[in-house]
């Protein structure tokens, strides 16, 4: 029998990651973004239990300025796998109207999405949160453990990170702290879109080109998925064939024009491109280092 | 992201196609800050266009705010991560890079090379298929060369390429670079007699910075007829020995959905298994035959080592997490005492005797360490004596564990050799090692099976055996309440025995000091006596001062549950030190002993003990009498 390529290498280390888990963990939960990295996660989850049910539940935090179209993709989804899925939302920030147009995009993402994490994941007391991110996106995730320890306030400490030695994962911690599990570490983008392509793996209609209403606000396309976009003088939405590259809150994440309608189209233009992943999103613009501050503070 | 390849733009399809074969390669990067190693994987990412548009332009603007290369390209800045990092212009942590090329995906492990990152090199260096050592041109051959080679090699890598650097600072002579590349088959040669595997040794000419034999051959060096770097990493052989060795894998998770589905899930370390195979489950060696190779994609026939399966067997046998399915005719060790190097990774120094966690696999146990045979000096590899290991120090030990674990030698399998320790109350990853063979003494001496019980001589002595374990500062009133404990009990009738810290060490504990490691093994053999007596029936009274929290935890583990009660004797250390009944304090202070607990050395009180007194508030008498009453109220003295 011959070698196993590249990605199966890195399927069978995610699977193995997620069954310590699943063995070693009192509480485990898996973060569902709806994105295309979590629709990876989440395919690897459900091959590393089979023919079991997913041991764990799924959350959401939804900021409620999601794409309309993730949030009906997740329903059906979760439907579809008889996933138990829990939504969480910021009811305190709800109360408090906070958006991205009125409060902006830092006090937004810090409220509704990196509070509203915290709080779902003290609610429900679980120990082990499993997320989607991929050391390649971004340098401080580089360095980032696969089985990254947050303090009792959710705080990562780079510092003080335990080595990660072959493929034995200590996950003892004390009672109060919890740890985030990076399944997909090791994949990048490409591994990411030719693993969806390969296995056939269902993706939010978002990420393929098509017309949609877009205003062009400072250099970024913005869809106007909603009648909550309040429009400035002499803006009027266009319609655009668009697709986005990254999902998060509608009114943070910028569409690029393509005519890309098909994954193999989708990965042709990634291939081509020549800008990173995350310039889409706006979080990381502000200073060369605030992922890594966001981090710190508790942003997964 | 330009690929090199054409065929992205003319046929996306068959691009796709010819990448889903691609295979991968893990390699670690050694060398200083100096020799240019961030720079050498910054140039690998930028010559295989793994760099962006919008991250060339930062590490433009970054170049020329904190870069060192005026105004040249500072490859460096796109790998040191953390902000820290780039303030202090050091990589102080393990970082991973991804890359690809046509044939191959790449992933990196970028470790700094300081004798202090000993672990953070080893790190790296566990999941690595090849390693990279980086030499200076200009310098040669140095201290840090062989370290990082020794290190390679302890982990098991089997191949190496000699990455000789800054050729362009000694004008790509290619008599500088033969005589470093004899002067370190010498040093292959010495490490070879000294018992460390060989590894293969490829050698290449090249110069970071300016790009010479990164990717395309140096016109600078025609005299140099090899592979350029990259060609090299994409066409050397990457493990396939794997698949040859004996089938072994560990069992993860017990894949439970419904009372007809049973199966077991895990990845496979070596070999390769069929469905209709035997295999023998150890430990507890039973055979069966696999029924099924489950997964979501439909059932295998086969299946190979690297992939993670869910294996079905035909018989109903019972099987948990940390079992090991192997080739029936050829089943890995099992043993629960074994010869393992260590590389200690904590501040905190191993200290023999003490008790750890052990991982190894889906494997658990409570292990401890003997004194080291002999430590490495990782700059020469000479052996030193060693009486414990410090950070960073890689020691030669023997291993005690509380059960049976399957293992084979890490030389012939690294998942089912390798192990990780774990201290017990920071749950911090303190150690790592590799087992090399198992120790035979324990599995020759069998326990003797004796037909009167503890539990009959206790019940003739109308008691429930104890440890009374008094912990506390010197001069606190251990021995005075355990003495006067011991007199109450014995007028009622019970049986005791008063285990004196001074008085042990008359006898047993004769050749024991005062250091760390002499007070660890002091406790480990005074909770053997007090399990032996507490074996005989006895209350047994322990008066120790006993001022490690892991140690007092070793004797409660190693007791039955609810014959451990630990009782703190909490006397402030200036009352004990006013009290200085045996005038140790005044000798301690004037410097005269030394590692005198609450002063030079210290105390860890209790943080749940069974019973607390303080003979600052209260007396010797009313002490001994409120333990009376816990022992009533715990029924020990029936």
């Amino acid at each position: 029998m011959k070698r196993l390529t590249h990605l199966q290498k890195l399927e069978a280390e995610s699977i193995h990651i997620m069954r310590e888990v699943a063995a070693e963990a009192e509480n485990p939960v898996m973060l569902y973004s709806i994105g295309k990295d979590s629709a990876v996660m989440l395919h690897l989850a459900l091959k590393a239990f089979y023919p079991s049910k997913l041991p764990f539940p799924l959350l959401h935090v939804d900021t409620t300025w999601k794409f309309r179209e993730m949030i009906s993709f997740r329903d059906n989804l979760a439907k579809e796998i008889d996933a138990d899925l829990i939504v969480h939302k910021n009811e305190e920030g709800i109360v408090q109207g906070i958006g991205p147009f009125t409060h902006g995009s830092a006090m937004h993402t810090d409220i509704m999405k990196t509070e509203a994490l915290k709080q779902a994941l003290s609610k429900h007391k679980f120990d082990v949160a499993f997320g989607g991110a991929r050391r390649d996106e971004e340098k401080s995730r580089a360095k980032e453990r696969i089985f990254s320890f947050r303090s009792a306030d959710h705080r990562w400490d780079p510092k003080n990170q335990r080595p990660e030695l072959w493929k034995l994962y200590n996950t003892r911690k004390a009672p109060d702290e919890s740890i985030r599990v990076f399944p997909i570490s090791n994949w990048t983008e490409l591994d990411i879109w030719q693993y969806i392509h390969l296995e056939k793996i269902p993706l939010v209609p978002l990420y393929f080109s098509a017309m949609r209403p877009i205003v062009e606000r400072d250099g970024t396309l913005i869809m106007v998925d909603d009648d909550r976009m309040p429009m400035k003088p002499n803006e009027k939405p266009e319609m655009k064939m668009v697709r986005f590259r990254t999902l998060g809150c509608y009114p943070l994440t910028g569409a690029v024009e393509s005519e890309a309608t098909t994954l193999p189209q989708i990965i042709q233009e990634m291939l081509l491109t020549t800008s990173s992943e995350r310039q889409g999103r706006m979080i990381d613009h502000d200073q060369s280092a605030s992922m890594e501050k966001k981090k710190q503070e508790g942003y997964f | 992201m330009a690929h090199q390849s054409d065929l992205i733009e003319s046929d996306i399809e068959a691009y796709l196609k010819s990448h889903e074969e691609k295979s991968l390669l893990r390699f670690i990067t050694c060398g200083s800050v100096d020799d240019g190693k961030s720079t050498l994987i910054g140039r690998m990412l930028y010559e295989s266009k793994m760099i962006f548009e919008d991250q060339l332009a930062a590490l433009e603007t970054d170049s020329k705010k904190v870069g060192t290369q005026g105004q040249d390209l500072d490859f460096a800045l796109l790998v040191d991560g953390l902000a820290s990092e780039r303030e202090q212009g050091i990589t102080i942590d393990v970082a991973y890079r991804y890359f690809s090329t046509d044939k191959r995906k790449f992933i990196v492990a970028d470790t700094p090379g300081h004798e202090q990152y000993t672990r953070n090199m080893a790190t790296g260096a566990s999941t690595a298929d090849l390693a990279i050592i980086l030499i200076d041109a200009r310098k040669g051959i140095l201290t840090q060369t062989k370290r990082h080679s020794f290190i390679a090699s302890l982990l098991g890598i089997r191949n190496v390429v000699l990455a000789i650097n800054k050729m362009d600072l000694v004008d790509y002579d290619k008599a500088v670079f033969d005589q470093i590349v004899l002067d370190y088959q010498a040093f292959a040669t010495h490490l070879r007699e000294d018992g460390v595997v060989p590894f293969e040794i490829v050698p290449i000419p090249l110069s970071a910075l300016k790009g010479d034999n990164i990717i395309e051959q140096s016109p600078k060096m025609p005299w140099y007829k090899g592979q350029t770097l990259l060609a090299h990493l994409e066409d050397v052989p990457v493990q396939q020995a794997d698949i040859e060795k004996p089938f072994r894998m560990p069992v993860q998770w017990v894949n439970r959905p419904n009372l007809d589905f049973r199966g077991f899930s895990g990845q496979i370390s070596s070999g390769s298994i069929k469905v209709g195979e035997i295999i023998k489950i150890l430990p507890s060696a039973k055979q069966s035959v696999v029924k099924s190779i489950v997964t979501l994609d439909g059932n295998l026939d086969q299946a190979i080592a690297g992939q993670s399966v869910t294996i079905c067997l035909e018989d109903e046998i019972d099987i948990s997490r940390g079992d090991v399915f192997c080739e029936a005719g050829k089943p890995a060790e099992v043993a629960n005492q074994f010869e393992a190097t260590i590389l200690w990774m904590a501040e905190e120094p191993m200290l023999p005797g003490r008790s750890y966690l052990m991982k190894t696999g889906a494997q658990n146990a409570r292990a401890t360490i003997t004194v080291p045979k002999f430590k490495v000096n990782v700059n020469t590899i000479e052996r030193l004596p060693a009486t414990k290991l410090e950070l960073n120090e890689i020691g030669e030990c023997n291993i005690a564990v509380d059960r049976k674990i399957v293992f084979d030698a890490y030389d012939d399998n690294k998942d089912m050799g390798s192990f990780i320790l774990i201290d017990r109350l920071t749950n911090a990853t303190v150690g790592m090692g590799m087992l090399r063979f198992a120790l035979r003494r324990a599995s020759n001496i069998h326990w003797q099976a004796t037909d009167v019980s503890k539990s009959t001589r206790s019940a003739m002595k109308t008691q429930k055996p104890a440890v009374l374990w008094f912990t506390g500062l010197s001069g606190s009133g251990k021995s005075t309440i355990a003495n006067l404990l011991e007199k109450k009990l014995t007028a009622m009738g019970k049986h005791t025995y008063l285990l004196d810290g001074d008085n042990v060490r008359h006898g047993l504990n004769k050749d024991l000091g005062f250091t760390d490691a002499d007070r660890v093994e002091n406790i480990r053999r005074v909770t053997e006596v007090s399990k032996l007596m507490v074996d005989a029936g006895l209350i047994t009274l322990v008066s120790f001062i006993s001022p490690f929290r892991s140690e007092r935890q070793m004797a409660r583990a190693a007791m039955e549950d609810g014959e451990f009660l630990e009782i703190f004797v909490d006397t402030p250390l200036e009352v004990a030190e006013s009290r200085d009944v045996k005038g140790l304090y005044k000798k301690a202070r004037a410097g005269e002993i030394k590692n005198f607990t609450g002063i030079d050395s210290p105390y860890e009180p209790p943080k749940n003990a069974e019973i607390g007194v303080n003979t600052a508030e209260m007396s010797a008498e009313t002490a001994a009498d409120h333990i009376l009453l816990t022992l009533e109220e715990r029924g020990i003295l029936i």
